[in-house]
């Protein structure tokens, strides 16, 4: 049930996949609109103080994901050689986009030595900051590598709804339903 | 191999010694004691002010005081080096929005002339690039004080200040309230003689 077989994911994959897609996209949606509002807008400081914070928690909920990933088994790749191959490689893109994008969205406001403050409940030290034009190189490679992820994610989707209604595999409903990994 | 190396040394700096040639009043300004601060100081929406100051530059002037009209000035500003204690401001700052520094990275200052107008005060007029654009400006400046240091140099320190309005350097600030449409820089530095 909570963990991965060879067969399908577990409750702790399924529920760790889900909340990082709905963050992802609530994130790509909130930075976007974020950065485009005027100075006097009423969410021009809480734009950014949501997005870091959801932000910075899904930086711990990747890595948790990460360790986990290694952890426990990985349920087989289904289709031809190459589908496997193509599979393989974008979920590995995923992963590094994921890292690229949560680590370059920290090196932003901690440039200059100032920690992030998650919801205002704590706060996670600058842990890099000084480098030669830190921010705004950091923005820059955080926006296309979000933009890369979330065309990426696309992909990722159509291809799982092709698997589903085209070849009738079962990818998708394994990573909705943890029972599939104990199916015999 | 180090002999060779001293030998080497002293003969570049001997053939390069009739090509710079200082004269007794140069000074090359004291960026790597960082004795030399660039500051500016801009109103936030009328409640208070924002310091900030450009960490990165380098510069030399001319001074003696038997030779004051000879007096001269000149500054390279990185201005990707500003810093207001807040990255995610200075990010914006530093963005087209305002300075654009990917397409303006340094801003200079040339000095045209100097009037003296008092006990160790002129006024320094130059030509300030920036943003790309390019104004003659006026700069109030006062002698701080000069002499022997205790490590064997001589050295020599100014202040001085000026307003920017912004306009002038193609920085559209229409969306903020009047006050900020200028913004006020200091300058004080210690120069070490050469």
């Amino acid at each position: 049930m909570w963990n991965n077989t060879r067969r399908g994911w577990g409750l702790v994959s399924i529920l760790l996949h889900w909340l990082g897609a709905l963050a992802i996209i609530g994130l790509f949606a909130l930075g976007w609109w974020m950065t485009g509002l005027d100075y006097y807008h009423r969410w021009y400081n809480l734009g950014p103080w949501w997005h870091l914070s959801v932000g910075m928690l899904l930086l711990l909920v990747t890595l948790v994901r990460l360790g986990w990933r290694f952890l426990q088994p990985t349920p087989q790749a289904q289709g031809q050689r190459l589908e496997r191959l193509a599979a393989h490689l974008g979920h590995l893109g995923l992963y590094l986009l994921m890292l690229v994008v949560l680590i370059s969205g920290y090196l932003i406001p901690t440039a200059e030595g100032q920690g992030i403050k998650v919801f205002d409940a704590f706060e996670v030290p600058a842990l890099i900051s000084g480098l030669p034009n830190q921010a705004t190189l950091a923005g820059q490679v955080h926006w296309y590598s979000a933009l890369a992820l979330i065309l990426l994610s696309v992909g990722h989707a159509l291809a799982a709804l092709k698997h589903h209604w085209v070849d009738r595999s079962d990818v998708l409903t394994r990573m909705v339903d943890p029972r599939r990994s104990r199916r015999p | 191999m180090i002999k060779k190396t001293a030998i080497a040394t002293a003969l570049a700096a001997a053939a390069l010694l009739p090509l710079t040639q200082a004269q007794a009043a140069d000074y090359a300004i004291d960026t790597e004691g960082q004795h030399a601060f660039i500051q500016f100081k801009i109103s936030h929406l009328g409640f208070s002010y924002i310091l900030g100051s450009f960490e990165e530059f380098s510069g030399s002037f001319r001074y003696a005081p038997e030779n004051l009209e000879d007096a001269a000035a000149n500054l390279e500003v990185d201005v990707a080096s500003l810093t207001s204690n807040h990255a995610e401001r200075d990010k914006h700052i530093k963005s087209d929005d305002f300075l654009a520094v990917g397409e303006y990275p340094t801003a200079t200052f040339t000095s045209t002339g100097f009037a003296p107008s008092g006990d160790n005060e002129g006024v320094l007029s130059g030509e300030l690039t920036l943003h790309g654009e390019t104004n003659a400006i006026e700069m109030p400046v006062t002698l701080l004080g000069e002499g022997e240091d205790p490590w064997g140099n001589y050295r020599a320190g100014f202040e001085g200040s000026t307003t920017l309005v912004l306009a002038d350097y193609g920085i559209d600030m229409s969306q903020f309230p009047e006050v900020m449409h200028e913004l006020e820089l200091y300058v004080t530095f210690e120069g070490i003689r050469q």
